[in-house]
């Protein structure tokens, strides 16, 4: 009975782990998803990649825009490095219509995102890596054929104003991988808008 | 000149913190003496929110309707704002047309990778969230809304 006990509660333990998405160290799943420009895109879909900074954002949450002119010099910076940004809003639009589909075509075009925009319709992607809210980064590292995760968490440690910014903890794990060394601060917080998750 | 310059700063900080009688602006420490750190019999409520998010205004009046329902002595609900601090009209506003009580504060803290750990480890960050002291100890943590009945049945289960 004892026994049975401690194997429910590992089970417990073990689906309360699974479901809080990915850790530091572990695989990332790749996806299929579609992009503003029509297209479905995977990670594979990018050729001449070290990793990717997949950044769970949106467009009507404050602080997603305080951001967008961040996410895009990420990825003018390290897209040439092989670090590409990646974006995927996981709002259900019926509850926020400015995330649907076509908002997120008219927000790529108008703010001209050098970098994919994919809508994760199912939230199975939100899901799985166990992002909560917005803005909220992974850094992913390309090792043979898997991607593992480096990073999760904040942009920086200022969301009010980028030129006061102490931490950049995005750019420094990412200038880590480029370096070959390991990435210092690995798990960060910040104050964001929670998916809007269908119910 | 130095002194009369960090003298005016004061000036300024001191009127930012203080003008409106209905929102103060505080630290984190500040909002730890507020809630967690009371040695006394009531329940504080802690509710973290912002004006931009919608779940947390629409899951506001279900605390509000809590507060009078239950012993105010007992219960006492704390409405901490994580807008930013160039948005305090914006709160002040919000807080006196939603007659908001019995406190509201405007968290103005750097290093959220610190500070959100402080209120619960297992916080991812997101909005709304909740939390419960008494007698400086944290009996309760919440991310995400509630339903009225949730609420309620929460803090009846809670109150001593």
């Amino acid at each position: 009975m004892k026994k049975l006990a401690i194997m429910a509660a590992a089970v417990v333990a073990l689906t309360s782990f699974t479901s809080s998405g990915y850790k530091v160290g572990d695989k990332a799943m790749d996806f299929k998803l579609k992009n503003t420009d029509g297209r479905m895109m995977a990670l594979t879909s990018l050729d001449n990649t070290k990793g990717f900074i997949v950044v769970f954002t949106c467009n009507h949450c404050p602080v997603a825009k305080a951001y967008e002119d961040r996410i895009i010099a990420l990825d003018k910076k390290y897209a040439p490095k092989g670090y590409p940004v990646v974006a995927i809003n996981s709002n259900d639009p019926s509850q926020v219509p400015e995330d649907s589909f076509e908002n997120m075509q008219k927000r790529a075009k108008e703010k001209q995102y050098t970098f994919p925009y994919l809508f994760d319709e199912t939230q199975t992607v939100a899901k799985a890596y166990g992002a909560t809210c917005t803005p909220y980064v992974f850094v992913l590292q390309k090792t043979g054929d898997d991607y593992i995760v480096k990073y999760i968490g904040a942009i920086d440690d200022n969301r009010d104003d980028a030129t006061q910014t102490k931490n950049k903890y995005v750019e420094a794990a990412v200038d880590a991988l480029l370096a070959n060394t390991p990435v210092t601060i690995t798990n960060t917080k910040a104050i964001g808008c929670g998916i809007k998750w269908k119910s | 000149m130095k002194n009369i310059k960090r003298a005016g700063l004061a000036l300024f900080i001191s009127i930012v913190s203080f003008t409106s009688s209905h929102v103060s602006v505080v630290s984190f420490e500040q909002l730890k003496q507020e809630a967690a750190l009371k040695h006394n019999d009531t329940l504080y409520v802690v509710n973290f929110w912002a004006t931009w998010c919608d779940p947390c205004v629409k899951e506001l009046p279900y605390f509000q309707n809590a507060y009078k329902k239950f012993n105010t002595r007992k219960v006492k609900m704390i409405y901490v704002s994580l807008n930013s601090l160039k948005d305090l009209p914006k709160v002040e506003k919000f807080a006196d047309d939603n007659d908001l009580k019995p406190k509201v504060l405007l968290l103005n803290a750097s290093d959220p990778n610190v500070w959100i750990n402080g209120i619960d480890s297992s916080w991812s960050g997101a909005l709304p969230a909740t939390a419960l002291y008494r007698s400086g100890k944290k009996l309760y943590f919440h991310e995400g809304d509630f339903t009225q009945d949730k609420l309620n049945d929460l803090i009846q289960s809670k109150i001593k």
